[in-house]
């Protein structure tokens, strides 16, 4: 099961490297991972998804814990999340595919960010299935590249 | 007055009691050596190569409770420590790695004799700090320090750029600490500790299940006043050794994979394991799916990530062994358990822990009785790893916390000369041994003359089979008697090795031999001796449980292994 976790650590050189360290070292899959710092310049945040049982979010959580530059640790798989990703597109769009694409973007609330005469660069923003389900239509045109930032997420409410 | 990067690291260590470092200069670290020099408070010990640095600090801070610190140079320097640091890492040894590097300008540019030491040592450390500033210099030294000798114990690496060394501040700094996100937990939660107390009281076959955090935790008398409270059978660790007497009538000695008979059983049958300082490791608990399956588990630890790492826990108390049983302490009473002792005497009848002496031969068991009623139990006595580490840990029981340095975890071949070492420089009124495989020994030999320079009386005993014998036991019990890499053909005469250094060396290989050697070594004051012990060369550790089988699954008796089909099992480890 995916499970996306927020880490707050100290906003230090080389607390990435020990995060990642401690995720290939312990044998625990990184889905995807977004770094950056928060409303305190002197904490950044780490959103995490994973897949595991919740044996293993149970020893991710201690073990990050164990690291000196790690402040908090949060499951969000009970919270209600605002989640979103931002994606860039790049596909094949000749003169003939070109309205049909555009059409698609507009569907997807997507901008064309670049045109050439033979691609299109797409910006998408949304949750992880708005970004697969149009990754899955554009992908009869020929997707030539294509970037994902990775989940970042926020608790619904006034609850920090 | 204006004080140097180097002063300031100086004038931490002096603040916080440390008296000795173990190390070797080095281009980036000569900073810190000239102001060491005139430091009266504290001893600078040379070592043959940094490993032994690590492994000093290492037994130093076992065999003394206090932090060990090494100090090594850049590149190769700070490289050869990695083993040490992964070895104090696996058994929470607090030391600290002080490492020098390139200038700060030339950090990332493959400047000579750069290694990026942090990044290398991230998965093998506490923590570990990369100092760009002299302005922060104070402040990670005294943060390293405190968080390597708090909650679980264990390693810091402190990195200095030699310019952060030589940069001047205008006062001595104090240093800060400030470590908001590090909090260790100590006090056990009392709800827990409440129904642990019940669990006890309804238990018909308890065991006490003890690990190195009471002796990390300096909870040896609280634990002793617990099991004698409950009257319960003991079992320790390798790693526990010492925290509870194991000749005490309670205490059935190690556990797991070469532990006595009678403690696995004890262990498996039992309906409810108390562990205290453990970590269920594998050598302990054998196949898991098949461990203390009857058994519910209250498991005390300081590290909230041991517990459920590798076994479900019925009670978790996550805190100080000394605080938690001090408090357990005060709801426990006498368990009712006379049935359960006696099955477990049963045991230790049926499947006592022996072995077949010989008249003509050194048997290696014996060599290890010998010391131990040469020595009274008092000794510290340190180890390689392998067969003669087992036949140590077995054999020489041990009656209080420290006394037993050994490498439990990482299972470092070496470790046994350079940790006597530090052990004996913690303790100098204390007799050392290093009871050593010829193949550990081998493995840290130059560390001879860092013994001899600092005129420590330590007792090298090797034992000498001229074998690899830990690995060539499997190979002999599970593939088939190929002993790939194992025989040691060109081993030195270690007596004539011995006198090279300047040391008494002595030879035995007749039994009657034994007691002699060992009684001339102890009247050795002023410098270290060594015997080799030419012992049986194919003499196995048993019992055993073989690895990735169940605890009940010991062997006990060689000759049982004789009759069986040896086939090979494919199984690594």
């Amino acid at each position: 099961m995916k499970h996306t976790i927020s880490v707050l650590v100290n906003n230090r050189p080389g607390v990435l490297a020990r995060v990642s360290s401690l995720f290939s070292r312990r044998g625990f899959n990184i889905d995807s991972l977004a770094v950056s710092t928060t409303e305190d310049p002197l904490v950044s945040r780490m959103t995490i998804v994973v897949t595991g049982d919740e044996m293993v979010l149970e020893q991710i959580e201690k073990q990050l814990y164990k690291l000196i530059d790690v402040i908090k640790v949060r499951d969000h798989s009970e919270d209600p999340l605002v989640d979103r990703e931002l994606s860039l597109i790049k596909v094949n769009a000749t003169p003939q595919s070109r309205a049909e694409i555009m059409q698609i973007v507009e569907v997807f609330r997507g901008q064309i960010v670049d045109m050439s005469e033979s691609s299109l660069i797409i910006e998408a923003t949304g949750d992880s299935e708005k970004v697969d389900a149009l990754l899955r239509i554009l992908n009869p045109f020929g997707i030539r590249e294509m970037v994902r930032t990775g989940k970042v997420v926020m608790v619904r409410g006034g609850r920090e | 007055m204006a004080v140097t990067g180097a002063q300031i690291v100086a004038a931490q260590l002096k603040k916080h009691g440390v008296e000795v470092v173990f190390g070797i200069p080095g281009g980036v670290v000569i900073p810190l050596y000239d102001v060491l020099y005139d430091e009266s408070a504290i001893r600078n010990v040379l070592v043959g190569h940094e490993q032994g640095a690590a492994h000093a600090a290492d037994g130093y801070a076992r065999a003394s409770g206090k932090l060990g610190v090494c100090i090594a140079t850049s590149g190769p320097g700070a490289t050869n420590l990695v083993t040490g640091i992964a070895n104090a890492h696996m058994d929470s040894i607090p030391i600290l790695a002080i490492t020098g590097n390139v200038r700060t300008n030339l950090i990332g540019k493959d400047a000579f004799q750069e290694a990026d030491i942090t990044g290398i040592t991230v998965p093998i450390v506490k923590h570990s700090y990369l100092v760009k500033r002299v302005e922060d210099l104070a402040d990670a030294i005294l943060e390293a320090i405190h968080i390597a000798t708090t909650g679980r114990p264990g390693p810091v690496l402190v990195d200095i750029p030699v310019d952060v060394t030589l940069a001047t501040l205008p006062s001595m700094p104090e240093g800060k600490l400030d470590l908001p996100s590090y909090q260790p937990t100590y006090k056990g939660h009392r709800r827990m500790i409440d129904l642990a107390a019940k669990t006890i009281a309804e238990a018909k076959k308890p065991v006490l299940y003890v690990g190195g955090g009471v002796i990390r935790s300096g909870a040896s008398a609280e634990m002793a006043e617990f099991a004698r409270k409950l009257g319960v059978p003991v079992v320790n660790t390798l790693m526990g050794k010492g925290a509870f007497p194991e000749a005490d009538e309670l205490s059935l000695g190690m556990v797991g994979m070469h532990g006595a008979a009678y403690a696995n059983y004890t262990m498996n049958e039992s309906d409810l394991i108390i562990a205290i300082g453990a970590r269920f490791d594998d050598r302990v608990t054998g196949r898991l799916d098949k461990f203390g399956v009857g058994a519910k588990k209250i498991h005390i630890d300081i590290d909230p990530a041991e517990i459920g790492k590798n076994v479900a826990v019925d009670v978790p108390i996550v805190g100080d062994a000394k605080l938690v049983l001090t408090e357990l302490n005060k709801r426990v009473k006498k368990c009712e358990v006379a049935e359960w002792w006696e099955q477990v005497r049963r045991w230790q009848e049926q499947y006592p822990l022996t072995y077949e002496q010989s008249t003509e031969q050194v048997k290696p068991q014996y060599v290890v009785e010998q010391i131990y009623e040469l020595t009274q139990g008092e000794a510290i006595v340190a180890t390689g790893v392998g067969q003669q580490q087992m036949w140590a840990a077995q054999y020489y029981k041990c009656k209080r916390p420290r006394q037993f340095i050994s490498s439990g975890g990482l299972g470092t071949m070496g470790f046994g000369l350079p940790a006597a070492i530090g052990a004996q420089m913690a303790c100098p009124e204390q007799l050392v041994f290093d009871i050593d495989g010829d193949g550990s020994f081998m493995m840290t030999v130059q560390e001879l003359a860092t013994a001899v320079t600092q005129k420590l009386p330590i007792k090298i005993a090797i034992i000498h089979n001229e074998y690899l014998g830990m690995v060539r036991q499997w190979q002999q019990l599970f593939w088939r008697g190929r002993y790939s890499g194992t025989p040691l053909v060109s081993l030195p005469d270690f007596a004539k090795l011995a006198e090279a250094f300047g040391i008494v060396g002595m030879v035995v290989d007749r039994p009657e031999g034994v007691r002699p050697a060992l009684e001339r070594a102890l009247e050795i004051k002023d410098a270290p001796c060594l015997i080799d012990f030419q012992v049986v060369p194919e003499e196995n550790v048993f019992p055993m449980v073989p690895a990735g089988g169940a605890l009940d699954e010991v062997m006990t008796d060689p000759a049982l292994w004789k009759s069986l089909d040896k086939k090979e099992t494919g199984k690594a480890g």
